[in-house]
């Protein structure tokens, strides 16, 4: 028997979660059919979760996309359904990608990360465009462009170095219109892989603590810079992005098994900890950097 | 004599010839190996400068590997003995990555910088500091000199010029201390 899952009609890191709930309360090794036919919107990380649950599952799922020809056709050209076809049964119509119409919104297309030559090929690809973007588009300073790729190196690394399988990454900009009310460039990160838990609980000689969870290990990493491994140099990158994120009033996100962890800036109303999702195996990951707003 | 090695070709040399950007742990760890090489075959003492001017991107891993770790094997002599560095070429992308990496060790590196001044990066307590200031601007000084010129105690002068040898900031000739910029 093949169980649907419902995508929503806007896809984005608070909607995905009712994607999980519904993935979760099926057993990894029976079918489930993601059903995306009615939805007309997705953020990069919606895109990435969607090949994460593709990744997650036994039984290989089916997918059908949608419907809407232009958010069929954008999906296509945000690299969506190559990645797609190598891990879902595709059902429907599937567009193909015109090279000639790339998005002028697209930073970098969705990309898979899996050692670390991909995390060179990802900022090298990022370099070129995110200059023109983010200082002409975003009004950010050109420092922050490189501050920019280093986040993205970062982040792209802890999938080589801690999922212990690929994973995606994607960079947009988009009108943030609902909750912000300006443009922002946002990164995606996702795997399925070990996530932050099981990471840390293969440091050489780890034993539990008395709250030992999801959320307890991405306080660790996120907070205090723990790592798995015992180098001092090691748990620099998240301090880092943490540093940039912060000095951009950006938002970073951390999802992870259970939990999600965030650097809340004062124009989200996101909760800093959130328990209790439904359990999602590896890391996803968002980075928001907002367009600043000059004065006069 | 001064060795350069420009951090840049070593990156293009021994991972890849289309890389600009020092990113990823393997990366870093391939070039610090490669320098550690060359390190290892320089008579002693031996003043090396790590050139920076050509490398793009510079993350933490990287900065880790090829700053924070290079430098600890420096300083605590299980690479070479008697060995200095300098740094050179670096941005200020570069700087956020090598002063987070050098906090972590509990090291300082003096570096040049985009304004073409040499800065010590990393923690250094205000006596160390301010003793090496006056390394630096006379090139070359004895401990009683240095502690008529910092207006202290001469145990006090010894003890930080101990510990900015230690740390591989000044360099020790006969009786005198000499600042690293001095020698190249």
């Amino acid at each position: 028997m093949t169980t649907v899952i419902t995508v929503p009609p806007s896809l984005d890191d608070e909607t995905f979660e009712q994607v999980l709930e519904q993935v979760v309360a099926v057993s990894p090794d029976q079918k489930i059919l993601v059903d995306a036919r009615h939805t007309r919107w997705a953020s990069p990380y919606g895109l990435t979760g969607l090949l994460t649950v593709a990744q997650s599952r036994a039984e290989r799922a089916a997918f059908a996309g949608p419907e809407e020809e232009n958010t069929a056709s954008y999906w296509a050209r945000a690299g969506f359904y190559r990645h797609a076809a190598e891990l879902y049964e595709l059902h429907g119509r599937v567009p193909r990608a015109r090279e000639a119409q790339a998005e002028s919104n697209v930073l970098l297309e969705i990309t898979e990360v899996s050692r670390s030559d991909d995390v060179h090929t990802v900022v090298e690809r990022i370099q070129s465009r995110a200059q023109a973007i983010l200082v002409h588009e975003l009004n950010l300073d050109p420092q922050a462009t490189m501050r920019f790729a280093m986040t993205l190196s970062e982040v792209c690394q802890n999938i080589v170095e801690h999922a212990g399988q690929g994973g995606w990454v994607a960079v947009q900009t988009y009108n943030y219109r609902q909750r912000l009310g300006r443009r922002a460039v946002v990164i995606a990160v996702c795997d399925a892989g070990l996530g932050f838990r099981r990471s840390l609980e293969s440091t050489p000689g780890w034993k539990p603590r008395d709250r030992w969870d999801d959320a307890a290990a991405l306080e660790d990493a996120l907070v205090r810079g723990v790592s798995r491994y015992r180098d001092p140099g090691r748990g620099q990158g998240l301090a880092g992005v943490r540093r940039f994120v912060g000095k951009w009033d950006g938002k970073l996100s951390i999802r992870s098994g259970t939990a999600r962890i965030a650097i809340v800036p004062a124009w989200d109303d996101a909760v800093p900890l959130l328990e209790g999702l439904p359990h999602f195996p590896g890391a996803q990951v968002q980075i928001t950097i907002p367009e600043r707003v000059t004065s006069g | 004599m001064t060795n350069h090695i420009d951090v840049g070709s070593v990156l293009r040399r021994t991972v890849c010839d289309l890389y600009s950007n020092l990113v990823t742990r393997p990366t870093g760890a391939a070039v610090r190996r490669e320098i550690e090489g060359v390190l290892t075959g320089l008579d002693s003492p031996s003043l090396t400068v790590i050139d920076f001017s050509q490398v793009g991107l510079l993350d933490f891993s990287c900065a880790d590997e090829v700053v924070g770790k290079l430098l600890d094997g420096v300083r605590r002599q299980v690479i070479v003995t008697d060995a200095y560095v300098l740094v050179r070429g670096v941005r200020d992308d570069h700087l956020e990555a090598i002063e987070a990496v050098m906090q972590r060790y509990d090291q300082a590196v003096i570096v040049e910088t985009e304004d073409g001044g040499w800065h010590v990066v990393g923690p250094l307590d205000d006596r160390m500091r301010r003793t090496l200031d006056v390394v630096q601007s006379r090139g070359r000084a004895g401990p009683a000199e240095l502690a008529s010129a910092l207006d202290a105690e001469m145990v006090v002068v010894t003890e930080a010029l101990d510990g900015l040898v230690a740390r591989r900031l000044v360099m020790r000739d006969d009786d005198a201390y000499v600042s690293l910029q001095s020698v190249m």
